[in-house]
């Protein structure tokens, strides 16, 4: 089984942490993952990509033409990429800053207020967690406790204080789907 | 302790390098191998290492050149218009025999080209690069954990034969993370360097770093002396990967970022069936010639993928020597061929191949 | 008779025993011999390290008595930053000429000197390409005749001469930056103290030096040597000012020897 996700938003909605998360999450569990960032000028224009390969199998390429999954946190990126994303896959796009609807039709969609629910939360910053947590609990792609050690690991020290916030962003995420 | 990590090829290349010794590095910006300057000065304070970020890629690899010449384990990187700067040094080094590694993180070419990864490079690290007859030792890694691994043969190879290496890595490599295993690296294997100028103490003999032969046939010795050591490398140094080479009809033939997509696509067509194997070179200098020789004797068809419009299938054609077909799958400019294309690409020769 | 004899003058140690390739009245011979008779008196031999040009003086690994590093044409300052940095306690030292350092080296030295490496640079001004027959150098006068300047160096489309001092004087890094002129013993005598200070600044770790030494080259200009030193005087001087214009005790002010 291998997964196959391209995350894409604009420059500080954390979509590069996105990927790395789930990229960190399948290391532990033993898999094979890479994690590939759009970068150069294509990172230079407001607008961020990374593709995550995690799989049984040795990974061949990094870049991912049909993605399984694609996230799109801005309406740039939901235009950009939801052509690509492969027939019977999902697409989770951030309805709280998209008003457009997803056009495709072969393929299940997922609509998720993330800025709503982390401001809600108490914290707009994590609204990549909450749209994690959807892909988790959709795609069974890691364990959400190995995402949770992930974020023990790196939230530590002195952003100690916001490992709670962020495990409930995932938490509430999982619960959407 | 044995650690595990997510680094990106670039910060492999940076550690490796730091557990291999090096305490020198000189480089200038370029994309897409920036993470390596931004890690070593960061990193060579901690091992009480020098960076310098230099004036141009012309300053740093003279910089190297100083460096090595006075015994130390040091490096440089850059991308491949600035690898193009750096040549004339890299020739210096080469005729002075000077210890060193150089990375490319390769991006598409000719001219300031682009930013993507890209194999066109192949030529300028293989068949010399600067002017005169003169050859650098090249790895290609694959993976991060190779681009990390790498970094402490091509230290040990360049000090083995004071002979300049080159870790021949492209974007795609330096930008990519995957897992990582940290060794710590106990025998370093420093050897002795009495030829470097450190200062003539005690009497000893003058050490000169040098690659001006005016007088007489001085020249036409000390290229002799340099190929006869080639020729040891030659003998000593061929790395290479095969994978269901003994049964295939067909053998894709790939390095570095390519391998990894060619293995994927050859292991898809094993499941339908098609008699397909995999050749790696590890080295690109030197260049596999007789294993390559040897599956064509025996019978094997090759398909070569580059990134680029078609390098290394020139080798490949030599050691073929006419024997069998070696066809080519190439995306350049930037592009990087999916797995699919490969895949297609198989599929079109094993079935050409059926009906016939 | 010879039992009374005491040798009042001889090869410094610092330079080997060999014959100099350089033409008949070239000036190179003098600034070696200033250079290693410095490395004898500061007993910094066995520590010193260093870089020959591209350009006549080439080939100084065969007559400086010590390690030596030879540089692609301009990036000794280069070779020098890194050789320094590797041995902190060495004394390193370039010798090049105007080509080599104020045309095809000027990043290097400015950005070695910008960095103020604990290095030492001897920089020949003679006015001309050497080693190459005699073309036009960055230094080279207005209306002054070389073999790819025939009408005479015209300003409007080739340039002014570079003043090398007064150029590295804008940068705040360098430690020690004078001018002086081999042309007569009186200046040869300023010269060899420039010399000295530069390498005890390097020694004391106090940072970049480097001492222009105007030379002549008979040969190019196509004068006997001692026309050559006679028009070094009348021509060179005027252009290039001689003096200090920086040192350690003052960063600021310009000052004589």
């Amino acid at each position: 089984m291998t997964f196959e996700a391209i995350f894409a938003g604009f420059g500080g909605q954390g979509v590069m942490l996105m990927g790395q998360l789930v990229a960190y999450a399948g290391m532990y569990e033993g898999k094979n993952v890479t994690w590939y960032p759009a970068y150069g000028p294509e990172m230079r224009g407001g607008t961020a990509n990374c593709s995550v390969v995690v799989s049984e199998e040795m990974v061949g390429s990094p870049v991912i033409s049909e993605p399984e999954v694609l996230v799109a946190m801005n309406r740039q990126s939901l235009e950009k990429f939801e052509g690509m994303v492969k027939s019977g896959g999902i697409l989770f796009y951030n309805s709280s800053l998209i008003d457009s609807k997803p056009k495709r039709n072969d393929i299940k969609v997922v609509a998720i207020p993330a800025n709503d629910i982390a401001i809600e939360l108490g914290n707009a910053r994590v609204a990549n967690v909450v749209v994690v947590g959807a892909v988790l609990k959709a795609t069974n792609v890691v364990k959400p406790d190995t995402v949770i050690s992930v974020l023990q690991k790196t939230l530590s020290g002195k952003k100690k204080d916001l490992l709670a916030i962020n495990q409930a962003a995932l938490e509430k995420g999982m619960s959407l789907v | 302790m044995v650690e595990r990590v997510m680094m990106k090829g670039n910060e492999a290349i940076a550690e490796g390098a730091i557990r291999a010794g090096c305490r020198f590095f000189f480089g200038y910006p370029i994309t897409p191998q920036n993470e390596i300057p931004e890690y070593m000065s960061r990193r060579m304070p901690e091992v009480g290492g020098t960076f310098i970020q230099a004036e141009s890629e012309v300053s740093a690899i003279n910089m190297v050149y100083g460096a090595g010449g006075a015994g130390a384990r040091v490096m440089t990187s850059s991308s491949s218009p600035g690898i193009s700067l750096k040549m004339e040094g890299i020739s210096y080094i080469a005729g002075a025999e000077v210890p060193c590694v150089i990375v490319n993180v390769s991006r598409g070419g000719p001219g300031l080209g682009g930013l993507s990864p890209s194999q066109a490079d192949y030529f300028q690290a293989t068949k010399g690069g600067g002017h005169g007859d003169y050859r650098l030792i090249v790895f290609a890694p694959s993976t991060v954990q190779e681009c990390l691994d790498m970094m402490f043969d091509a230290f040990v190879a360049t000090d083995k034969y004071r002979n300049p290496a080159m870790v021949l890595a492209d974007g795609l490599l330096g930008q990519m993370m995957e897992p990582v295993t940290l060794h710590e690296i106990t025998d370093l294997k420093i050897p002795p360097k009495p030829w470097a100028t450190t200062g003539a103490t005690g009497g000893r003999p003058l050490n000169l770093i040098n690659s001006l032969g005016l007088v007489g046939e001085e020249l036409e010795r000390i290229n002799q002396r340099i190929q006869a050591k080639y020729r040891e490398i030659e003998a000593n140094e061929v790395r290479f990967e095969e994978e269901n080479t003994a049964d295939a009809d067909l053998v894709l033939v790939a390095y570095g970022t390519s391998a990894r997509i060619a293995r994927a696509a050859a292991n898809k067509a094993r499941i339908q069936g098609k008699k397909v194997g995999i050749f790696r070179p590890v080295t690109l200098w030197p260049f596999p010639y007789q294993q390559l020789t040897d599956l064509a004797k025996a019978g094997k068809r090759f398909l070569v993928v580059e990134m680029s419009v078609g390098q290394m299938v020139e080798d490949v054609r030599l050691a073929a020597g006419g024997l069998v077909s070696v066809d080519f799958y190439g995306r350049f400019n930037g592009a990087i061929p999916s797995v699919t294309e490969v895949y297609n690409e198989v599929m079109k020769l094993t079935s050409k191949q059926g009906v016939a | 008779m010879d039992k009374t004899a005491t040798q009042v003058f001889g090869r410094p140690q610092s330079l080997q025993d060999r014959v100099l390739h350089y033409c008949p009245g070239c000036t190179h011979g003098i600034v070696h011999r200033l250079v290693a008779e410095t490395i004898d008196e500061l007993g910094v031999r066995e520590k010193t390290v260093g870089i020959s040009p591209v350009g006549c003086a080439v080939t100084a690994y065969n007559y400086f008595n010590c390690d030596m590093q030879q540089a692609a044409h301009g990036r000794a300052p280069a070779v020098a930053t890194a050789i320094k940095r590797v041995l902190p306690d060495g004394v390193v030292f370039t010798y090049q000429g105007d080509g080599d350092l104020a045309s095809i080296g000027m990043a290097e030295i400015v950005h070695a000197a910008n960095r103020n490496e604990k290095v030492t640079v001897i920089f020949i001004n003679n006015a001309i390409y050497g080693m190459t027959g005699g073309q036009m150098a960055p230094t080279t006068l207005p209306g002054q005749k070389t073999t790819t300047s025939p009408y005479g160096r015209d300003v409007n489309t080739m340039g002014y001469p570079i003043k090398v001092v007064e150029l590295l004087n804008t940068l705040t890094g360098p430690a020690y930056l004078a001018r002086v002129s081999v042309h007569d013993p009186k200046n040869v005598q300023k010269a060899k103290e420039a010399v000295r200070k530069a390498f005890e600044i390097q020694v004391a770790g106090k940072g970049f030096s480097l001492v222009e030494v105007l030379s002549t080259c008979p040969t190019n200009w196509g004068m006997s040597p001692v026309e050559a030193l006679k028009w070094l005087e009348a021509n060179m001087i005027p252009q290039y000012p001689l003096g200090v214009l920086r040192s350690p005790e003052s960063k600021e002010a310009p000052n004589d020897i």
